[in-house]
């Protein structure tokens, strides 16, 4: 009775283990379905788009002090993974490439809003909506790199 | 009983001795600036970036009434496992003035993003599994009919009081026009007895600024966000209600220092007789960006 009640904390944990995990693979496998729809980095991304968004402008374009904040705000919530300049980093993809110059600042902005769960790039809805316009003036202000780095998440 | 005069002379001295380590190293380190509200009890739809570390210490102080003087402190470590998936261990101690200094339990908390996009309310399913005891006086967040009273206690009396609890919470939260709003429902059962517990956390904030300054500037109204939130209990499942229930509400704000640690600060007032006047809370965080990097071998930077 006693040993039972010892194991009675081992249990639980183990118990609460398995459901958390179990709670993981349901929501990557529900992730996933839509993931593969959902890679940035084939583009496919961009179906998803709905053409109001698609057709946004960017308020800030070509601005010269919006493009220093969002240099700053790069450097502060981007360049961990994308890399200074984003240039790319341990395989992530670089922003300077030819995808990324072909998406609309519309397309753009709805990648930075929505994220691309399934392929690790996390939704940035939190940062304020003129914040993420004025990364996107940078990002258009940074030269297109033919070589630059490309990976397999966005 | 001990006033908050002496503060100096008891157990408290331990840990803040422990947040000024944890300042000192915290502006050392090369951190992310986060995106998260600045909420201490309320939980929105920000998970951690993957691959991100973020390791924060949240303590809470205050001296209710026919109790002793007291600061908990909770070391949070909270990791981004997927860009839908940020799992996190606490690990809760306390110091009370006239008694002791104890370590409470541990906590593991799981938060799921459920939709792949963002909508004009994002759900955010949240697991938990607790081994603290009756001693704990971190109030993440209130249950059932926690009160007044469960400051009251001796840690010699309440440290017995061991509870192993399955916590859900649904997390409901908007961003809308720069602002923050987010609803927690939470639910909560002592897997060794006691019926369903029940409560809730709402809060609301916004950055001081929703525009990026064209210059690296420490004081920047960017930097800064501010709001307010309550959270309470209601109850259990056989009296759900507000009978017997502790509420709270207060202002919180927090500073994002760049290329530094993030710092907040909430006064939470009791709204009732079964609360604790004034509970003070103040964190401390830093996020070591792409953690897992550190274990990678470098492709390309």
């Amino acid at each position: 009775m006693r040993g039972t009640c010892r194991l009675a904390p081992l249990l639980l944990f183990a118990g609460f283990a398995l459901l958390s995990l179990s709670a993981a693979a349901l929501v990557a496998s529900g992730d996933s379905s839509s993931g593969s729809a959902d890679s940035s980095s084939d583009r496919s991304w961009l179906h998803k788009v709905p053409d109001a968004d698609r057709a946004r402008a960017n308020p800030f374009a070509g601005e010269p002090q919006a493009i220093s904040a969002g240099r700053i705000l790069f450097d502060q919530n981007c360049a961990h993974c994308h890399g200074t300049g984003a240039q790319g980093k341990h395989g992530r993809p670089s922003l300077r490439s030819e995808r990324v110059a072909q998406a609309t600042d519309g397309e753009l902005a709805w990648l930075l809003r929505n994220g691309s769960l399934a392929k690790g790039m996390p939704t940035w809805s939190a940062l304020p909506e003129p914040e993420r316009w004025q990364i996107i003036a940078y990002l258009r202000s940074l030269p297109r790199d033919a070589t630059a780095v490309t990976g397999s998440r966005p | 009983m001990q006033s908050v005069d002496s503060i100096g002379q008891l157990p408290f001295a331990r840990p803040v001795w422990l947040v000024l380590a944890a300042l000192v190293f915290a502006a050392t380190v090369k951190t992310a600036r986060a995106q998260e509200p600045p909420y201490f009890v309320t939980y929105s739809q920000v998970l951690e970036e993957p691959g991100n570390l973020e390791i924060a210490q949240k303590g809470l102080t205050g001296s209710p009434k026919d109790a002793n003087a007291f600061y908990s402190a909770t070391l949070e470590l909270e990791y981004g496992a997927k860009a839908w998936w940020t799992t996190e261990l606490y690990l809760q101690g306390q110091a009370t003035a006239g008694d002791s200094t104890i370590f409470t339990g541990f906590r593991w908390e799981n938060r799921f993003r459920v939709l792949p996009t963002e909508h004009a309310i994002n759900p955010v399913l949240y697991l938990e599994y607790e081994d603290v005891n009756g001693a704990d006086k971190s109030v993440l967040e209130a249950t059932g009919h926690d009160s007044i009273a469960d400051f009251q206690g001796t840690n010699a009396e309440t440290r017995g009081d061991i509870s192993r609890t399955m916590e859900g919470k649904l997390i409901l939260s908007s961003n809308p026009k720069g602002w923050n709003i987010s609803e927690n429902w939470i639910t909560e059962k002592d897997m060794m007895g006691g019926a369903w517990e029940f409560g809730y956390a709402v809060g609301a904030s916004r950055p001081l600024a929703l525009v990026g300054a064209a210059r690296n500037c420490t004081f920047c109204p960017q930097n800064f966000s501010a709001g307010a939130e309550i959270y309470g209990s209601l109850a259990t499942v056989n009296d759900f209600g507000l009978h017997d229930t502790s509420h709270y509400v207060g202002p919180v704000v927090a500073f994002e220092i760049p290329n530094g640690p993030t710092l907040g600060f909430s006064p939470n007032f009791g709204l009732n007789s079964d609360s604790a006047g004034v509970l003070w809370r103040i964190k401390v965080s830093y996020e070591i960006q792409q953690f897992r990097d550190l274990f990678r071998r470098k492709e390309a930077q």
